[in-house]
């Protein structure tokens, strides 16, 4: 985890032996400060010499103002290292997330992903910080005062063998006890939320089966259950506090005790027993503190695991095998057309059947293919194995003649161009959108791949055109409208392989006969894959594929399907009943 | 101002949180009301804080007596009785310390439940528009940030706040009565220390109001690309994602440093400015000591000027936490005032049987018979006759989505919705379980104004299939019976039978008891549709409502699963809206809705004859906008 961790530290190496040496020197000084104290009680006063008085406490003020600079010195060195951490270690986990393959980014799930970006990192950079003003003020204090009152007098710190154990066993086992209980305190938490976020997102169901009373049962459960967690743990932190005071106070007693036998006998001056209350409530103030820094550390241990995860991740996709091309380029594919050479494919090792089996294919460049089959047949793991978003278990696949794998994969996704089923917009006006098929479009070829994709007859109708602010995912468009933006996006790109997985399917008929008529025209040379629900959307196709288990059941032309293949006529008649509009 | 305003603690802290409460007093009086019933508790914790107080106080003047007449003369049997009386007053003030905080926990953690388990319940029970305009993050917010700032407010700073007060003004006092000369100066240091606060104070609130924009906006950014980042790989464009996500990264870095030494100097500053109010009292103090040889005064006093400052940092923290915790009561009360679904409806749905004359009865065993109860005690039969006359609604109140709608479904009939996105097929069907309250024209039931039906009753007799798959936490099998709670197994597995669901299901890993998470996510949409059926088929309910119940189910299994669905569908009134026609063909009668209105309608053969809309969205040759 360290090695994870630390290196993006080391940049701030630096600011953080500032921070360190700051806190210290901090430390220091302000115990110096009682230590001056002392003489002016038994020196000053004793002897009643005013001036002397008046030289110790100018001096004791000069102290004060040295720890006072290092102090600020801290706040800013560790603010410095904390917050450039925090940032170095945001873009490093960032940038190591691009790397990742579809298959990485499943393992964590976006959301998991997102925390481990935002709170988890904002809480190590908080942690870093606090520490440097924290963690080590805590034990230089502890350290420095007891070396002083040790020499203002050896036979009085005797009381600190008894003292210091006795503390630190309460501290101790104060963690031992409450560590597991704030463990569970907020796995209760998690638990809670859960419901909370179900409930919210399935409001529609529970108020149509009028289930509000059992959502509230549930809820009243975990609440509960919360509440008895919290109440043990935090019944248990309070006990913390009173004991601590005790053990101080009976320290400061027994000083009493022993310190004014000592005064009256002449071994101990009254202002060194003084000075010596000030160095006990120091010495347990911050073992106090060293007791916070280890709950809030528990917490921070966590957080740093789950980010070290993210960053221990191997992509599981490289360039590795990537061969150079001419000129020390980067290898492109030199046509469209698509090798399967017996490839089996699943999304886990673990899993036991293949999603897709013993495949082998062969597309000609600019040919137009069609992908039929039922839910979870395997049609969208066999178009995601081109652009190599998933990797093939066996067998390969060939893009231009030459397996995925010789290819960088931003050459090959430069060159086939895919729409996703689930597909995003982003935050942004369409133009700026549309500009990721192709950073340097002009105005004209944006409108050409619009009106290639359709997408022409409403952005006329929009007021800013192009330049209509989309909103956050794109909610000022419909599904509809949506798709048609994607597909746009896709050809701007101008690929040699374009890839729509279900992609129209939230558009009527006649727009989608209309895109496929511009696919023909406007992508002649691009090799097309076009998975559809629809058999109307590919009937034309030079190709058709007919999934079926992870298998291709039967390929051919329609009139050959029709002839040859039982599933593909019965698709066929049973959307022959009707037709289809947009939903 | 969020709890770690100008105060060096709370590492962490949610982001939000940042607004200012906008009517203290009533959000304290609703807090307030929620304490009322620990009254006799929170009597004894003022008592004990009082107690606790005096005790910590009052001990350190001790210290006087003991240096003066105990330990320079040499009085040690006197010094005893002296210490013991110390220790007990220490005792004491740590018991009382103890007493009070045990009792504000339970007193917090009960009270932070109650409210938890209030929010929750009144938020059942709002009608879905509020769930509309509010994101579940903003929700979700409610329940995490804000619920932990009060928690942390009634555990802490409430206790805190007034033990440091009660510190504060003791401590001067005894000041007072030890030396008024060197109360002075401390005065003088507490107001150089009353300025500092509120010169870094205001200018560190800005910064952090700052840092709490930028640390929005890079999250927001990290969020919005996170999700979309399949989308990022298959464009390339992981560069230019990180460059956006660089310029925001550095801005927020550079406005949190801003912001942390800020708040960073606090400490610092306050404890070394207490250390010169130290310096200068052990100068002023001396100076005076060796005029009247009060040595035990000095001693006592400088363990005062020890404490005072204490107070003053750690007040200005709590008043923080204790406005954002305000801020957050207020945000959670809103949700708790906001007015619940209007549910006046008296009638209530009963199982019913016809008895030996034919007339029907009231019974209470499971027959299929249901009758509507009105509030006069007769029995009206459930047939499931749906009419809309000239009804009108918009989701807000000047944007209508549907104009003047008028339709009957008789009982046992399949009515079916056409029309493109945006028509108002769904509104209709919202309208009809009363999702959403209608602004003209009347929906009846029977024959009953679904107004003067209770909605619990009105929603149990009608079983809704949405487009949208939602599945919870647990089991197949519970999800399943989500829609029926007394359901046995046999009876879910007949239902998961009828809506085709039961073959894939028994390939899952552990069949029926198969525990799903995250909404289902290793099914598919189709086979989550396929459970949703069965959770409505479970349900057995009189009506059916299916809102594109199949779009995902590819057309093969649709059809082989088409059996199942007319079963299910058969003796009912079922409302229909489906993209593909042939779901909607064999049904009785066909609505055709453009842009809130029904524009055409009739059965299947009859629509084709008139060659109008229907005619061209089956055969294709229109296109819908």
């Amino acid at each position: 985890m360290k090695h994870t961790l630390w290196p993006h530290a080391r940049p701030y190496a630096l600011w953080i032996a500032l921070g360190v040496a700051c806190s210290a020197m901090e430390a220091v000084f302000e115990l110096l400060i009682p230590l001056v104290m002392s003489d002016i009680v038994d020196v000053g006063i004793a002897s009643g010499d005013q001036a002397y008085i008046l030289r110790k406490g100018g001096l004791m003020v000069a102290l004060a103002v040295a720890s006072l600079c290092f102090g600020l010195g801290a706040a800013v060195a560790s603010s410095v290292a904390g917050m450039g951490f925090g940032a170095s270690l945001r873009r490093a986990e960032y940038g190591h997330i691009q790397t990742f393959a579809f298959s990485n980014i499943e393992r964590f799930s976006t959301a998991s992903l997102v925390t481990r970006l935002t709170n988890d990192v904002h809480n190590l950079q908080m942690s870093l910080m606090m520490s440097m003003r924290l963690m080590v003020r805590a034990p230089v204090m502890l350290v420095s005062a007891l070396f002083f009152s040790i020499r203002i007098s050896v036979r009085l710190s005797n009381i600190f063998l008894v003292a210091l154990p006795l503390l630190a066993v309460v501290v101790a086992v104060l963690l031992v006890t409450t560590g597991p209980l704030f463990r569970s305190l907020q796995e209760k938490t998690d638990a809670l939320n859960l419901v909370v976020q179900e409930n919210l997102a399935g409001i529609r169901v529970v108020k149509s089966f009028v289930r509000e009373d059992r959502e509230r049962m549930k809820f009243q459960q975990r609440n509960d259950d919360l509440k008895n967690t919290s109440l043990r743990a935090f019944g248990k932190v309070v006990i913390n506090m009173p004991l601590m005071m005790l053990i101080i106070y009976g320290t400061i007693i027994a000083v009493m005790w022993y310190g004014g036998q000592m005064v009256y006998a002449g071994t101990l001056e009254a202002g060194k027993l003084i000075t010596y209350f000030t160095y006990i409530t120091q010495i347990m103030m911050s073992l106090m503190m060293v007791s916070m820094i280890f709950m809030m550390l528990t917490r921070t241990v966590a957080c740093a695991k789950r980010v070290a995860e993210v960053l221990g991740e191997a992509p599981a996709i490289t360039d590795s095998g990537a061969e150079p091309g001419k000129d020390g380029l980067p290898l492109e594919p030199a046509d469209g057309s698509i090798d399967f050479d017996h490839v089996s494919f699943k999304y886990s090792a673990e899993s036991p059947g293949w999603i897709l089996e013993d495949i082998s294919l062969h597309i000609p460049p600019g040919s137009t293919v069609g992908i039929l089959g039922g839910t979870g047949s395997g049609k969208t793991s066999l178009v995601s194995l081109i652009p190599r978003l998933y990797e093939a278990d066996q067998g390969t696949v060939s893009v231009g003649g030459r397996p995925v794998a010789a290819y960088t994969m931003e050459s090959l996704r430069e060159s086939v161009s895919m729409v996703l089923q689930k597909n995003t917009l982003f935050t942004g006006t369409i133009r700026e959108n549309l500009l990721w098929g192709n950073p340097e479009a002009t105005e004209e070829e944006l409108w050409a791949a619009c009106r290639a994709a359709c997408a022409d007859e409403f952005l006329e109708r929009m007021p800013g055109g192009l330049d209509t602010d989309l909103g956050q995912g794109g909610v000022n468009v419909s599904g509809g409208q949506k798709q048609r933006l994607c597909i746009a996006r896709a050809i701007l790109k101008k690929p040699k392989v374009l890839i729509l997985d279900d992609s129209t399917s939230a558009v009527d008929t006649a727009t989608d006969a209309s895109i496929r008529a511009a696919f023909a025209s406007e992508l002649k040379d691009a090799t097309k894959l076009i998975i559809a629900q629809r058999v109307a959307s590919v009937r034309e196709a030079d190709l058709i594929l007919v999934m079926d288990g992870g298998r291709i059941a039967a390929q051919g032309t329609h009139e050959e399907l029709m002839e040859a293949c039982g599933i593909y006529r019965e698709v066929y008649q049973s959307q022959q009943e009707g037709g289809s509009i947009d939903g | 101002m969020a709890k770690h305003g100008p105060g060096p603690h709370g590492p962490g802290g949610p982001g939000g949180g940042f607004r200012k409460p906008k009517n203290i007093r009533g959000t304290l009086g609703k807090l307030m009301r929620y304490l009322g019933r620990y009254k006799l508790h929170l009597v004894l914790v003022a008592a004990l804080l009082v107690a606790s107080s005096a005790c910590t106080v009052g001990g350190s003047y001790l210290i006087r007596p003991l240096i003066n007449d105990y330990i320079l003369p040499g009085d040690f049997p006197g010094l005893a009785r002296m210490l013991a009386v110390m220790a007990m007053v220490y005792v004491l003030g740590a018991v009382c310390t103890f007493g009070y905080s045990r009792i504000m926990v339970h007193i917090s953690q009960t009270t932070v439940a109650k409210i938890r388990a209030d929010l929750f319940g009144n938020m059942q029970d709002l009608p879905l528009k509020f769930f509309d305009t509010h994101t579940h993050g903003e929700l979700m917010s409610r329940y995490t940030n804000d619920i932990e700032t009060v928690s942390e407010a009634l555990n802490n700073s409430f206790g805190s706040l007034v033990s440091c007060t009660l510190n504060f003004s003791g401590t001067i006092a005894m000041m007072l009565v030890l030396s008024p000369p060197l109360t002075l100066v401390t005065f003088a240091t507490l107001a150089v220390m009353l300025l500092v606060v509120k010169t870094i104070g205001s200018r560190s609130r800005r910064y952090f109001a700052d840092q709490q924009k930028a640390l929005g906006e890079v999250n927001g950014y990290i969020e919005e690309m996170i999700e979309g980042q399949k989308v990022i790989k298959v464009f390339n464009h992981e560069r230019e994602a990180q460059e956006g996500f660089q310029r925001r990264n550095e801005a927020y870095r550079d406005a949190a440093t801003r912001a942390q030494v800020f708040a960073g100097m606090m400490m610092p500053a306050m404890g070394n400015l207490n250390y010169i109010n130290y310096a200068v009292t052990c100068c002023v103090g001396g100076l005076l000591a060796i005029r009247n040889g009060d040595l035990g005064g000095l001693a006592a006093f400088l363990q005062y000027s020890r404490q005072v400052g204490q107070p003053i940092t750690q007040i200005s923290q709590q008043v923080n936490t204790l406005l954002s915790a305000v801020a957050g009561a207020e945000r959670i009360f809103e949700i708790m005032e906001t007015p619940p679904e209007d549910d006046q409806g008296k009638i209530r749905l009963v199982r019913a049987a016809e008895d030996e004359s034919g007339a029907l009865a009231r019974v209470h065993r499971d027959t299929n018979t249901w009758a509507w109860l009105k509030p006069d005690g007769t029995l009206v039969p459930l047939r499931g006759d749906v009419r809309f006359s000239h009804v009108s609604f918009g989701y807000d109140e000047d944007r209508t989505i549907l104009h003047d709608v008028s339709l009957f479904a008789k009982p046992g009939q399949k009515i079916a919705f056409v029309g493109s996105t945006g028509a108002g097929k769904t509104t209709i069907t919202s309208l009809i379980n009363r999702f959403y309250e209608i602004q003209g024209g009347t929906i009846t039931y029977d024959g009953l104004d679904v107004k003067d039906i209770a909605k619990e009753s009105l929603r149990r007799s009608l079983g809704v299939v949405l487009q949208d798959t939602h599945l919870f936490t647990g089991t197949v099998a519970d999800n399943i019976r989500y829609g029926r709670l007394d359901a046995t197994d046999e009876e879910v597995e007949a239902a998961a039978r009828l809506a085709g669901a039961d073959g894939f299901i028994r390939h899952l890993p552990q069949g029926y008891q198969t525990v799903l998470s995250g909404d289902g996510g290793s099914l598919s949409q189709g086979e989550r549709q396929l459970l949703n059926i069965a959770r409505a088929a479970c349900a057995n309910p009189p009506v059916l409502i299916l809102d594109e119940a199949t779009s995902s189910i590819d057309t093969r299994t649709e059809k082989l699963i088409e059996k199942g669905m007319d079963r299910l569908m058969a003796g009912r009134t079922v409302f229909v809206i489906a993209h593909r026609l042939s779901t909607v063909r064999n049904a009785k009668a066909i609505m055709v809705l453009e842009q809130g209105e029904i524009i055409e309608r009739g059965d299947h053969d009859s629509l084709l004859e008139q060659k109008g809309r229907y005619y061209q969205l089956y055969t294709g040759l229109e296109e819908l906008a």
